[in-house]
């Protein structure tokens, strides 16, 4: 998701395999039978965390528990439904832009919350400008800085003006944070557009929704009833599916997926997802500040191996930037990092740090990176480095830990857009700029291409970024983790969304049970 | 030296002894209290950075703060959340919006429930245990018993949950592999619910306190009160229930008081494998969101029960045993 609060990144973690899912889909089975949505049936979801801060209020979501929630609940302007991560549009039928800074949004007729109330341009217009309020501690308050102005366009017309251009606006609104709430509702209570209406909401223990009958799109909701708990424990989770207490679950652990295709009557689903485990190398320190020790950390890491044995094949190899092979505006034309010692040792030997002792701050909250430490350690000895591996608690890893020294692991959700994770992570004034690097030229590209209506030449804009933070960045990213939700096969539906699990936490709307 | 007839003189001298120990457990407690405001404060990172997350800006840092009121001294936060406990109003948390009593009294009755019925049950199996396994020593049954609550003990109770989820959730499909406890479900949903997370809360607490039963009745055995009654012709039963049990009764109590403190706040694994809505994973729940009027009330609570459940044990201790009134 667009956030990376503390508590989002431990939320998503993952692997797998795009098989029994994917023929679950309705229609694509080939020489299956086809197999058409049937209404009915109540399910229960296992998401991993849940927390007393758990919310119904979209912008202060956290976790996958919150996105899923959110997202049966209320509507946002646009949606994405399916793996070409292509905005569509959703409660506004048409939006349009010439420039890119202004844009307008149509909105939907009939359209009904809950309570009965109509849905008007009013209420798009406070829900997207209560994330500038401080008061309201939204997730996106930094995305929502852009806004420099939103206003009403008659009943049902909404005018958003940007503070610069920026082509990826309808994406944006298509995160769970920026879903729809009625005007006037300071703490949102769960009185949506959705899909579902709330039965029961007890926050860090389960949220109860049944289907809207009203609901504007015809012929959705399918599941009468969906009942969301979160199971922290791993196999606990995995017991519950396999035992019929949960339908549905995410965040299962590779090491898993052989249980549960072992039994006929569950499935696994992985998504392919640009989730990835990162090394920080601090730029504005020494030694890892030098480019030729970054140059030997990217060349000794042997991402075939990361990728068989920490995540059972369940990943994509990586190459340094965070673009992932499936994503739009991959640039296919870099050269792939190969293990290569005898040049690692080269580079340690030209900087002159043969023999050094650095110690690598490691902790389960950055999935994999305790393991990925430990073969660091092993092939660090090999060229002459002496890394130790610090294994730090995960609570409270990301505001004591994470780039506070030289080298340290970080953990990054998949974004919807190539602008979104490059600004957040990757520009020199980003809060997350991890490793602390600056490059002015790339800088300037990301200005240029988020403004850019020119399909081809925003490609050979955020290709060359690519290349840049591959060739001079500190961070070396070795695989993109993939996402891997368990289900009964009874649930039909399910399609793998990049953006995360459960259809990129939206399920609910599309899924059906099947008896 | 059965319990002696109560005479007034020692029912007098009863009462300032049972004072002083409800006393100086109060001040075990306003103590504990203290350690529990001063260790809470050393976690790293504060409950306006958790809620802000990691985007937050020092200006909005500075601000949730200071409406958390974080921002005053630590004595009067101490002194101002102490004199909220006495009155029975912990404070609103941090995190969720809401009265910390609201949140937890949701939690309580779980808890408590869980720890009641897992009670009841350990209790009246280590008496048995214990007791039939003290009669019997050195005989076949006391072997069996012995080697029974030893691997018992000895077994961690993740184990027993796993172990209990596999046979009887996932191969047999008997019981639900995580209780869900809900307000509308009858008494048989969540009996059954229950079932798993009570039977590995018991095989935990159940060895030691027959361990303990066990100890204490076959070093009554020995004495020589027991070989005069046999002597006198009284029936082995009446012996063990009427003789022993009420010289006995003081570490037993003390020994079951010190399993059962542990169902409060110790379940915390169990809650974790049965995703059980209780005390302590609200507690940790608060630890890792900072949210400290939370943590620090169920802290008290856990702390409170514990001292409550020794108290109970001295007293029964010293009315059982009048050497100890000196």
């Amino acid at each position: 998701m667009l956030i990376g609060g503390d508590l989002s990144r431990r939320s998503l973690i993952g692997a797998g395999l795009a098989g029994a899912g994917l023929l679950a889909l309705s229609g694509c089975g080939g020489g299956e039978r086809k197999s058409t949505p049937r209404r009915g049936g109540g399910i229960r979801v296992a998401t991993q965390a849940a927390s007393t801060a758990d919310t119904l209020d979209p912008a202060k979501g956290a976790l996958a528990t919150d996105y899923t929630r959110h997202f049966m609940l209320y509507n946002g302007l646009t949606c994405i439904e399916d793996e070409s991560l292509v905005p569509r549009p959703s409660l506004a039928k048409s939006f349009e832009s010439a420039d890119r800074i202004t844009w307008h949004f149509e909105l939907q007729r009939g359209v009904r919350f809950h309570d009965g109330s109509e849905l008007t341009a009013q209420d798009v217009v406070f829900s997207l400008l209560r994330h500038k309020d401080p008061a309201v501690g939204s997730k996106m308050a930094t995305i929502a800085a852009q806004f420099a102005d939103v206003r009403s366009d008659g009943r049902y017309g909404v005018t958003i003006r940007l503070t610069g251009a920026n082509a990826d606006l309808p994406t944006i609104l298509a995160q769970s944070h920026f879903l729809v709430v009625r005007a006037g509702q300071n703490a949102p209570d769960g009185n949506g557009t959705g899909a579902f209406r709330l039965a029961e909401f007890q926050p860090g223990v389960r949220t109860v929704v049944v289907r809207n009958e009203e609901y504007w799109i015809p012929g959705r909701p399918h599941l009468e009833r969906v009942e969301l708990i979160a199971i922290p424990d791993e196999v606990s989770r995995v017991n519950a599916l396999l035992s019929g207490d949960i339908q549905l679950c995410n965040a299962v652990n590779p090491r898993s997926t052989r249980r549960i295709e072992a039994d006929p009557r569950y499935a696994t689903m992985a998504t392919p997802s640009a989730l990835f485990t990162d090394l920080i190398m601090r730029q504005d320190q020494l030694p890892t500040g030098n480019p030729d020790f970054v140059q030997a950390v990217k060349l000794m890491i042997d991402r075939p191996l990361i990728k068989r044995a920490l995540f059972r094949n369940y990943a994509t190899i990586a190459n340094d930037q965070p673009i992932a092979p499936f994503q739009r505006y991959f640039n296919p034309d870099l050269p792939q990092t190969v293990l290569d010692l005898d040049k690692a040792r080269w580079h340690v030997q030209r900087a002159g740090l043969t023999g050094v002792r650095m110690p690598i701050f490691a902790a389960t909250a950055a999935e994999g990176s305790v393991d990925m430490a430990s073969i660091m350690q092993e092939y660090g000895s090999k060229v002459g480095l002496n890394f130790a591996v610090n294994r730090v608690p995960a609570d409270g890893y990301w505001s004591t830990h994470w780039m506070r020294h030289p080298m340290t692991f970080g953990n990054c959700n998949p974004r919807p857009t190539a602008d979104l994770i490059f600004s957040l992570f990757f520009d020199s004034k980003a809060d997350w700029n991890e490793s602390g690097w600056k490059n002015e030229r790339f800088d300037r590209l990301l200005i240029e291409a988020r403004g850019e209506a020119d399909e081809a030449r925003r490609g050979e804009l955020y290709g060359e970024m690519q290349r840049i933070v591959h060739d001079k960045c500190g961070v070396a990213i070795p695989v993109f983790i993939n996402l891997l939700d368990g289900h009964d096969r009874r649930l039909k539906g399910l399609r793998p969304v990049p953006l995360g699990a459960f259809m990129g936490y939206r399920f609910a709307e599309y899924a059906w049970w099947e008896d | 030296m059965s319990a002696p007839a109560e005479t007034p003189s020692s029912m007098a001298k009863l009462a300032p002894l049972i004072i002083k120990r409800v006393l100086s457990s109060l001040l075990t407690l306003f103590l504990v209290s203290l350690v529990i405001f001063t260790v809470s404060g050393l976690l790293p990172g504060d409950a306006a950075q958790e809620v802000l997350g990691q985007s937050a800006t020092p200006e909005q840092v500075a601000a949730l703060r200071h409406e958390m009121g974080l921002d005053r001294p630590a004595h009067l936060r101490y002194v101002t959340w102490l004199g909220g406990i006495v009155r029975g109003d912990p404070g609103m948390s941090y995190v969720a919006n809401m009265p910390v009593s609201q949140i937890i009294s949701d939690r309580l009755p779980n808890s408590l429930t869980l720890a009641g019925i897992t009670a009841v049950i350990s209790t009246v199996l280590a008496l048995i245990i214990g007791i039939s396994s003290a009669i019997n020593r050195g005989g076949r049954l006391d072997s069996a018993l012995n080697v029974t609550t030893l691997s018992l003990v000895a077994m961690p109770e993740f184990l027993i949950a796993t172990l209990g989820v596999l046979i009887f959730s996932v191969k047999l499909l008997w019981l639900p592999s995580i209780a869900m406890v809900t307000p509308e479900a009858g008494w048989s949903a969540m009996l059954r619910s229950m079932a798993l997370p009570v039977f590995s809360l018991t095989c935990v607490v159940v060895a030691q306190m027959a361990r303990m039963t066990r100890a204490a009745v076959a070093d009554q055995l020995d004495r020589p009160y027991v070989e005069m009654a046999r002597l006198k012709g009284v029936p082995f039963s009446r012996i063990v229930l009427f003789h022993v049990m009420p010289n006995a009764v003081g570490p037993v109590v003390n020994a079951m008081a010190l399993s059962l403190s542990y169902l409060m706040g110790g379940a915390i694994i169990v809650e974790t494998i049965f995703n059980f809505p209780g005390l302590a994973s609200l507690m940790v729940n608060a630890v890792t969101s900072r949210d400290m009027p939370l943590l620090q009330s169920c802290a008290m609570i856990f702390c409170a029960t514990y001292l409550a459940l020794m108290l109970v044990a001295d007293i029964v201790a010293i009315l059982a045993n009048p050497r100890l009134r000196a």
